[in-house]
């Protein structure tokens, strides 16, 4: 460990690392623009200079790795001179007009300037000019107000993995360009939170608000399974935008463009009052108690193995688990929080969680990916494999649908038939597997929401088994055998069995049963993704926030909170436990879910026995223990193939889920940004291959 | 005076024959094997001993230099050896010279250093706008290889060694040593940061060496005559001999082979036929090139050419191209050239001088006229020294040094120009 003195103060520090991290484990603040931590090191915007003994010239911190002995100063007279001269030429081409900027109390160059900047300008020339560029509909450019720090040059080619933007000219012509065409990247939304100034802002957000007008509320993301941390500014009733949060295991400190910009979709096609399907087949506004009412009247007598619920892919733990209490009260057993078909649950934990967990991809020094398309389903896990890939060239394998994941794939093959070839130890891909020290299977969704799921769930196990992924063979502690979710609440309704019980239904048998006239009573707590025609004539209750699908079916509608809406707990693909946090309340007469429920259960006599969110919570904790346990990953032991093992597969290759990423859910098909993206990204392309009709 | 016999490049001039026949008889490939045969560490210490100093304009000692290499190849880690021949600096045409009509002195300067550092394989990154050097140069390659000078054995020394040639293509900054790596690679000319120093990490991740046309020229009769021979000539630290590059308004501009530490004034009467209409006449030199700045007449008179008395006087060495301003120039607009051609040349990676260059040159422009005010002289003093020293490369402190140069001497002839064009044009100042 090198010792060094900064500003007369003797610090011992890891070595490896850099003299401007050195200093701030110092506690000497260093001033910087185009040094992030997750990037590679540009060292050009000059601003991290600090004095070095026996250097002739002062060094640039971030681009300095620290040595036994050196000696830093970082406030002495010479480095305030480098940073004011530094802050001056930055400011002497940038046109200063913070009042309509974007980025105005929270732009790094102004907070700086406040600091390191001469209080007038010495500048008395015109000042540069720059052409505005296109990048897109989530990014606004005002390129005049670049200082070319290359930020988004290096996020671009090195997280992102698209090649599209680049530094042209030279000098003071010297301008960040694109191809001219939109950034065509899940994470391009990032641009905007890594760019120092504002230069690039985010465009559906230009002009709307003033970042000190804004109540920020730490919460977690539900329109995937991944649970990126959030940050939810609002204003008044109204969510402005979502923000990253850093958390190193899961998203780091970047979302997907669908979490950052889906939010708007959360004040559009909104429900927010009770729906009753009159006598003329039209819905009509109706109270709670008439709805209340109307639902009382149909459970009334009926059969409760004639009733089911399915849950559907943005629930949270608490609503689910009321729902299912509920329907126990009643006596049904036909349960699903799977509306996709998935054939996995109810069995071990550890088939059906991402087990290595989202860091653990950073130790996997091979990957299969079976039926996924990890960069549509789970952006950042994407985000991580990549940075794995260009740690060590991780070897990743693709069965399924050909997919570009940004990084360097083998195609193996498309279907089951391959599987079966790996399973029995042939293929050339099982050569990389065996020699492995830590290999990982990445299963998709989508792979096992088939008819022969459970038989794939079973082949992967095997293969998981026989390679050493998981079990006996493999190193202490690692578990490589993943289930890449894609649904926020998924994992939460499995933890919580929210399953067929004894004798009970799942998805398709209550949708065939309900088509049947078997089923007459269907609740659909957010369901969306469901085929309604085959509800048939069942009673239908949507309980859920927007006017989707379901709503369009339903003959009552519920009005209940979206994820920003209530303090709620979402599971993970990992497993992990994270509380999301009402940072607005719900429109008009819209109520937290478990409370509509609550309020039913006594109305239909049928009391849920927990009168509060805590007594709720200690239910959930009761149900599932790991509940106990908030933002930790709890290792599921390992079991290897039981149900479906041996069964039949079919031939048919494995499909992709995710066929437009903007559009996967009723928040972001309610979403004007969204629908800009799916035609600036995602028509363009179907016209290409000739899918479009 | 450097006499004949002393004279390192015999067809500077181009007199005699560039190719390998006319070569052969200067004493050119004669017996290299022996050299090689000295072994790494012997070459890198006569050169040490001799006290060569880079001539690229930087003046690092070049046994030093090439001691950096790694002493032993790592074979998944090929060494380099880097010719930097992309001289663009305004002033000065030496290394041209060498690859035109003595190209096989190159050719052998680079078996014997790459040699020396272990390296297979040099790269001759060369000007674009360097046509007829380039046809010299690539012909003096094939003849070399074909006479097997180069080659798997090469001279029979049992070493392997190639030598590539690579064009620029016309950026000033490709002559910055790891802009030029950069470059080599085909990637956008920009200085990379140091360190790493290219000894670690070079050209491909590899270790390299990038070295100036002129020093590795000279390295074989280094080693043939002794370090001693070579210390003969100049002041210690400041040895050997050395070619200027004589331009501006001398009666007869040339490039010429002398002894380092020659007077200045010595060197423009012997060989550049003296300044134009007499050495009263002599406004200013720039002693070195474009990057350094210049000299009034007083100090002209009295300096030595070398490394450390240029030094002393707030100049430098530079590239030792000579550019010699009578009284008939214009020194200011003359300076205010120079600031737009950093200006266009700055590579626009780094803060200070993508921005201060052209900050530089905007009010040079108006220092010119005169419209300006006295106050604004020290802030562009003051905005050269908030360039100098705070970016990546040298560019940035090479745009200074020319204004520092001329605020420093000719102060008096601004203050000058700024008062006349208040007294011409009051209600445009006054603006």
């Amino acid at each position: 460990m090198p010792k060094l003195t900064i500003n007369g103060r003797e610090i011992e520090v890891p070595g490896g690392i850099t003299v401007l991290q050195a200093c701030e484990l110092a506690g000497a603040e260093i001033p910087r623009f185009c040094y992030h931590e997750r990037l590679s090191v540009a060292g050009n915007c000059r601003m991290c200079l600090v004095e070095m003994e026996r250097a002739p010239k002062p060094i640039a911190s971030c681009a300095m790795p620290v040595a036994d002995g050196m000696v830093i100063s970082t406030d002495s007279e010479k480095v305030r001179k480098a940073r004011n001269g530094v802050m001056e030429f930055l400011l002497i081409n940038h046109p200063l007009d913070c009042p309509i900027c974007d980025q105005g109390g929270e732009c790094d160059l102004q907070d700086q300037s406040m600091a390191y900047g001469y209080d007038h300008s010495r500048y008395q020339e015109n000042k540069r000019a720059v052409k505005e560029k296109y990048m897109g509909p989530l990014i606004k450019t005002i390129m005049t107000r670049c200082i070319q720090c290359t930020r988004c040059v290096r996020f671009a080619t090195e997280i992102a993995g698209v090649e599209e933007l680049g530094l042209l000219n030279r000098g003071e012509h010297a301008e960040i360009t694109t191809l001219e065409k939109a950034i065509d990247s899940e994470l391009s939304g990032n641009l905007v939170d890594i760019c120092p100034v504002g230069a690039l802002t985010s465009a559906p957000y230009a002009f709307a608000a003033r970042p000190w007008e804004l109540r920020k509320t730490p919460s977690v993301d539900v329109l995937d399974a991944v649970g990126s941390n959030i940050r939810v500014d609002a204003r008044g009733r109204q969510v402005m935008r979502v923000l990253p949060r850093l958390h190193e295991d899961v998203n780091e400190e970047w979302i997907n463009d669908k979490t950052r910009h889906a939010c708007d979709g959360l004040a559009r096609q909104r429900l927010d009052k009770p729906y009753l399907r009159g006598a003329d087949g039209k819905l009509r506004p109706a109270s709670w108690e008439e709805a209340f009412e109307a639902i009382a009247a149909k459970l009334e007598g009926l059969d409760p193995t004639r009733s089911a619920a399915i849950a559907g892919d943005l629930c949270d733990a608490e609503s689910m688990l009321a729902l299912k209490d509920f329907m126990g009260g009643l006596g049904s057993p036909n349960l699903d929080c799977r509306q996709d078909g998935a054939k996995v649950g109810g069995g071990p934990r550890s088939g059906y969680l991402f087990n290595t967990t989202i860091a653990g991809i950073e130790q996997a020094d091979a990957v299969l990916i079976v039926g996924s398309d990890p960069r549509h389903e789970a952006a950042l896990v994407n985000a991580r494999l990549r940075k794995r890939f260009l740690a060590t060239g991780l070897p990743v394998g693709v069965i399924g649908a050909p997919v570009e994941l940004t990084f360097e794939t083998r195609h193996l093959g498309s279907g089951p038939e391959t599987l079966k070839e790996l399973a029995a130890g042939k293929g050339a891909f099982a050569e990389i597997l065996e020699k492995a020290e830590r290999p990982m299977l990445i299963l998709g969704s989508g792979a096992v929401a088939r008819a022969d799921g459970a038989a794939v769930h079973a082949l992967c196990l095997a293969i998981a088994e026989r390679y050493g992924l998981a079990g006996d063979k493999a190193p202490e502690g690692w578990n490589g055998f993943n289930l890449l979710q894609r649904a926020a609440s998924r994992v939460g309704g499995l933890e919580l069995g929210f399953l067929p019980g004894e004798g009970g239904l799942d998805t398709e048998a209550i949708l065939e049963a309900a088509s049947q006239g078997a089923i007459e009573f269907v609740w659909l707590l957010g369901a969306d993704e469901l085929d309604m025609a085959r509800l048939g004539s069942a009673f239908v209750v949507y309980q859920g926030h927007h006017g989707d699908a379901g709503a369009h079916r339903a003959d009552v509608i519920l009005p209940g909170a979206a994820y920003t809406e209530k303090n709620a707990t979402y599971v993970n693909t990992e497993g992990r436990v994270q509380l999301g946090r009402l940072a607005v309340f719900p429109p008009g007469e819209a109520r937290e879910d478990w409370t509509i429920l609550r309020a039913l259960s006594e109305r239909v006599g049928q009391r849920l026995p927990y009168d509060n969110l805590g007594e709720l919570r200690r239910r959930l904790i009761e149900t599932a223990p790991v509940f106990a346990a908030l933002d930790r990953v709890e290792p599921a032991p390992w079991q290897g193939p039981a149900a479906g093992a041996g069964d039949a597969v079919s031939d048919a290759p494995f499909g992709l889920p995710v066929e437009n990423f903007y559009m996967t859910d009723p928040i972001s098909r309610a979403s004007s940004t969204m629908a800009k993206c799916t035609e600036a990204f995602v028509l363009p392309k179907r016209a290409a291959t000739g899918t479009d009709g | 005076m450097l006499q004949d016999k002393d004279r390192v490049f015999l067809n500077l001039w181009g007199q005699q024959d560039w190719r390998l026949a006319g070569a052969r008889k200067r004493g050119i490939w004669d017996n290299t094997k022996d050299l090689v045969a000295l072994g790494r560490e012997k070459i890198v210490e006569i050169v040490k001993d001799s006290e060569l100093r880079g001539r690229g304009g930087a003046g690092f000692p070049a046994g030093l230099k090439w001691s950096f290499m790694p002493k032993e190849v790592d074979p998944a880690r090929p060494h380099f050896l880097v010719i930097n021949a992309d001289e663009s600096e305004p002033g000065s045409c030496k290394d041209r010279e060498i690859l035109r009509n003595d190209p096989h002195m190159l050719l052998e300067g680079c078996l014997v250093a790459g040699f020396a550092m272990g390296a297979h394989t040099a790269y001759i990154y060369i000007r674009g706008e360097y046509w007829e050097p380039l046809q010299h140069l690539e012909a003096a390659i094939v003849e070399a290889r074909e006479a097997g000078l180069l080659g798997p054995d090469a001279c029979g020394s049992g070493w392997a060694f190639d030598i590539h040639v690579t064009r620029g293509a016309g950026a000033y900054i490709c002559g910055e040593e790891t802009a030029l790596m950069e470059s080599l690679e085909g990637k956008k000319g920009q200085p990379r940061l140091k360190p790493p120093f290219p000894a670690g990490v070079g050209v491909w991740g590899c270790p390299t060496t990038v070295t100036n046309v002129e020093t590795i020229a000279v390295a074989p009769t280094i080693l043939r005559r002794g370090a001693d021979w070579w210390k003969g000539f100049g002041r210690p630290k400041n040895t050997g001999t050395k070619i200027f590059s004589l331009s501006g308004h001398v009666n007869k501009p040339c490039n010429v082979e002398e002894e380092m530490s020659i007077p200045l004034r010595e060197l423009i009467d012997r060989h550049g036929g003296g300044v134009r209409g007499g050495w009263d006449n002599l406004q200013a030199i720039i002693p070195g090139g474009s990057s350094v700045p210049c000299l009034p007449k007083d100090i002209c008179s009295e300096v030595l050419m070398d490394f450390d008395a240029l030094r002393e006087v707030k100049s430098g060495l530079g590239t030792a191209a000579v550019i010699v301003i009578d009284k008939s120039a214009d020194i200011v607009e003359a300076i205010c050239r120079f600031s737009h051609f950093y200006m266009h040349e700055s590579c626009g990676q780094c803060t200070p001088c993508r921005e201060g260059t052209g900050w530089m040159y905007r009010v040079m422009t108006r220092m010119v006229q005169g419209r300006a005010s006295v106050d604004e002289i020290d802030t562009l003093l003051d905005v050269t020294y908030q360039v100098e020293g705070h970016t990546i490369c040298a560019l940035g402190d090479a745009a200074a040094w020319p204004i520092q140069g001329l605020i420093r001497h000719f102060r008096p002839e601004l203050e000058r120009r700024i008062a006349a064009y208040r007294k011409q044009a009051p209600a445009q100042a006054a603006e």
